[in-house]
Formats: C-alpha cells, structure tokens, sequence
C-alpha cells in the first residue's frame, strides 16, 4: 500500500504515505472489532487508504503542497479527473507494478547494504522498527538511523520508483536479488534469533523474490536461481534444530524431515533458471544446496560434484567464505590432511579471525589429525568470538570430547 | 506557448445520471484530460458547484444566485497551453462536456 501512495503523493512524501497505511489499519482494528471480519479484509483496506488518500486530495492539497507537475499526475490535480484516476492506481497490475518499484527503489545502489534491507523490510514488509532492530540484532536507534538516511534519499530522488528499463534491469534486479538473498541469510544461518523473526524473514525473503518471478517483466533467470535456491535451504530447514532450538549438525539431521514439496518446487525453478546456459553465482550456489538435497544420506552426498561447484564459485572471484567450505568439501574426499593443507595455503585468519566456525572447522581438522593442541586453541578462539549460546554450548561439546 | 482558459457552461444535471453513466462520463473527462497533459498542454483545471453568491453594484448589492442561469452558468474551466486561440479551440473540440450540452468559451489568458 505504500508503494502505491508514494505514486499518488509523490517520493516526497513518503511519510504521508506511511501514516494512511497506518490510519487504515487502525480504522480496519476499530471497525472489525465490532462488525467482525469482512469477507475480504485486503480489499477492505485498500478501500480504506483510497478513500483517506482522497480526501487528502481534496482537502489538504495546499497543506501538504503536493509536486502535480508530472504529466502521469497532473490529473489527480483535478477535480474532473482526481477521483477516477485515483482509482486506477488501485487496479491490481497497477499495485504489482508499483510494488516491484518500490522494491527497485529501496534497493537503490547508492544505499548501503544495510540501508536497503532495513528499508524494504519497513516500506514492503510491513515491519516496525523494534522488530528490525531484533532481527539484525542491533538497536532501534541504529535502525532509525539508517530509515533516515534511506528515507532522506528516497525523498529527494525525483522519478517515481518503477520497475527499471530493459536496459538497466539486469544490472538493477541483481542488486535486488543481492538484498533479499541478505534477508533471507539473515534469517537462516543465525542460530542466535528467536525463532519467529527468523521464519519472519525466510517468508519475506522467499514472498519478495516470489513476486519478482511474478511478474512478467522481471522474471529473470536470476531471480528464479535464487528462488531456487532459498527453496532448497529451506526444506532443510525443519531438521536444522532440535527440539529445545540447538543446531543439528548436516550429517546429524533427520533427512526425512526435509520438506519434500520444496525440494520439488525448487527444482521446478532451477528449470528456468538458465535458458541460456549463462548461470550466475545463485545457480551454483543452488546447484551445491539441490546436490545436499537429493543424498540418501550424507555419506552418499556427491562430494565431487559439490567440490567443481565450488570451484567454478571461486572462478568468479576469492571469497573467504566460500573456500572455508570448499575445504570441509576436500576433507570429505581426500582426507583431513589435505583438506588443512588447503585451508594453511590462504590467509583465512585475516578476513574470518572473528567467525566462530572457521576455528571450529579448522579445530575439527586439528582433531581428526592427532593435533590435539592445536584443536583446542582453536576450540577456545571459537568459543571466545561465538555470540550465540547454543553454539557455544555446542563448542564445549567439542573441546571437552577431544 | 501561450495560456488559454476553457470558460464550461450549462450542461445536463448530473444528479440523473445512473452510476453506469456517471462512471462513463469521469472515464471520458479523464481520457481528455490525460491527453492534454501527455503533450504537455494541460495546465489545471476545476469543476465548479453551481451554488452562487454574487455581488452587484459595487457590493451593495448581494443576491445569493448566481447572475447567470442554465445554460449560461459557469460550470467549470480548464487552463491549456496553446499556440494561438486557433489551436487552443482545436483543443477543446474532444472536451465531453460538449455530449452533455455544454458550450466552451475560449479566451487568451493576459499575462498583462
């Protein structure tokens, strides 16, 4: 709703628009208290925001001195036309549309990162600012902060957000499939959240990404591989804890826990993920998770075929990350000797010094090398960088079996 | 380019309309319209309530109607922008008011 009252009122005045979303929703809380339910609340409250956006309109033009000089919105200055074309900014395509821009636009690549989720998750999802600064686990202040600096952008840029120009949308949709992707991790690989706002976000990841395949103009290749993707993790994701939320690790979970509705669906996107042979990092990344999904058992996982994905990610640049796993990868097939070896010949200290399970996994390797020493500095450095309770809980596990 | 003012006057009495012809006429008002401000030659523009107050005789006079009445009461007007009075007539030849009994009155704003 408030991708399409920023059409209406005009980038400026996105707070405007934010407070008529809020006004409907408080109206829709009165009134179905007392009459119940409507058949069909969603319509009941774009009715809602209509409405108010129209008597805006005609009662606080002057007020609020609205930009109408765009030929798109010179109508809504008139009382001929302001009512009917009101209206059309509320036709279901027209709403899609505007949602997308929106998404296009809170993406922006002059935002950071951080900005650009902070703000879809506020625009697009509907999420307060507590409940972002939980999710990122960071203060309300920090993300009040980065809202204004995002807002302050978004107000001052003049055009209307819109799903970018075919020549631009390549480039732009990847900055957006970046941010969901962030989102979605936010919400998959911290084990330290509470449970809900994790799966709130997965949803969130997975709905904003769903509407960009949607749509016939921005279904590319590259939105249906991280589609994909996400939808591959995600099965796993009911045997990731356990009962009492402590991580379970891969070769520990219950493989028929996995979601097998969404492995399929999953599959069903990675087929349109490449209609041209060109792959992008999601469809390695996609093709490494369905290769996890479709192993009986760990054991029978295809550790090769996972180690020449990984190569080809690592083709398209060094990323620490990514050949920390390419060596739990190696270990697999050619043993805990080699896989050390791979793991000494980078300097992984100097990017990942401060990520816990790079010291659990080179203390595994330590381990299972008879460097029993070694294993436990590296136990006590995981330990001392881990935020998460659980997980520590987990590395004293270990340290006390060595 | 120059500013031109369409002066709207009379018209059928809206109130009779059934909403299918109501919703026609808005659709009809908004296509002419978006067409003027597509090539750029829509200023603005307002409907007017024919409720009127109008004073006479350097104020001393109030009559609470308007001077005019049914076909010459002003019902509206729209501001385009025009080359000269030609063009701006031509403009106003798709107005709908004109299936509705409307005349248009075309007159050069003077910016003075």
């Amino acid at each position: 709703m408030v991708a399409v009252l920023v059409q209406i009122f005009g980038n400026a005045h996105l707070n405007l628009a934010e407070d008529v979303v809020q006004e409907a929703l408080i109206s829709a809380l009165e009134t179905w208290k007392y009459k119940g339910m409507p058949d069909n609340p969603k319509a009941w409250l774009y009715r809602a925001a209509k409405n108010k956006a129209i008597d805006i309109l005609r009662k606080e033009k002057r007020v609020h001195a609205f930009d109408f000089s765009d030929p798109e919105r010179q109508l809504l200055d008139s009382g001929y036309t302001m009512k009917n074309t009101v209206e059309r900014y509320w036709e279901t395509d027209k709403i899609q549309d505007d949602f997308l821009g929106m998404m296009y636009a809170c993406c922006h690549p002059k935002l950071s990162e951080a900005n650009q989720m902070t703000f879809i998750l506020k625009t697009l999802c509907g999420f307060s600012t507590k409940e972002i600064a939980r999710a990122f686990l960071t203060t309300e202040e920090t993300i009040s902060k980065r809202l204004f600096r995002s807002k302050s952008y978004f107000r001052k840029s003049e055009k209307a957000p819109k799903i970018p120009s075919a020549k631009n949308l390549g480039q732009r949709t990847h900055t957006v499939l970046q941010t969901i992707y962030l989102i979605y991790n936010e919400g998959y690989q911290s084990t330290h959240h509470k449970v809900a706002i994790r799966k709130d976000l997965i949803g969130q990841a997975l709905y904003l990404c769903k509407t960009l395949i949607d749509h016939p103009k921005t279904q590319l290749p590259e939105a249906y591989a991280l589609m994909a993707l996400m939808c591959f993790h995600t099965a796993r994701f009911p045997a990731r804890t356990d009962a009492q939320g402590h991580p379970v690790l891969l070769q520990d979970q219950d493989r028929s826990l996995w979601d097998r509705e969404m492995i399929e669906m999953g599959r069903h996107f990675i087929h349109r993920s490449a209609p041209k042979g060109e792959v992008s990092h999601f469809n390695i990344e996609a093709a490494i998770a369905h290769e996890h999904c479709i192993a009986a058992t760990y054991e029978a996982t295809n550790w090769k075929n996972i180690r020449v994905l990984y190569d080809a990610l690592l083709q398209n640049g060094y990323d620490p990350i990514l050949f920390l796993n390419r060596a739990v990868v190696i270990m697999e097939i050619e043993g805990p000797e080699k896989a050390l070896v791979e793991l000494q010949s980078k300097d992984l200290g100097k990017d990942l010094g401060k990520y816990p399970l790079y010291h659990i996994i080179l203390g595994d390797l330590y381990q299972k090398t008879g460097q029993t020493q070694q294993a436990r500095a590296s136990f006590e450095l995981a330990l001392n960088h881990s935020q998460s309770e659980s997980e520590k809980l987990f590395i004293q596990k270990k340290n006390a079996n060595l | 380019m120059k500013e031109f003012m369409f002066i709207i006057r009379g018209g059928e009495d809206m109130n009779s309309y059934s909403p299918e012809e109501m919703q026609q006429h808005m659709n009809d008002w908004e296509n002419w319209m978006g067409g003027l401000a597509q090539k750029e030659q829509l200023v603005g523009g307002q409907p007017l309530f024919d409720q009127a107050i109008s004073i006479t005789q350097k104020g001393s006079k109030v009559t609470d109607r308007p001077l005019a009445e049914g076909k010459e009461l002003v019902g509206g007007y729209i501001i385009v922008k025009a080359n000269d009075l030609k063009q701006a007539a031509d403009l106003a030849q798709g107005c709908p008011g004109f299936d509705h009994d409307c005349t248009i009155e075309v007159r050069e704003i003077n910016p003075m």
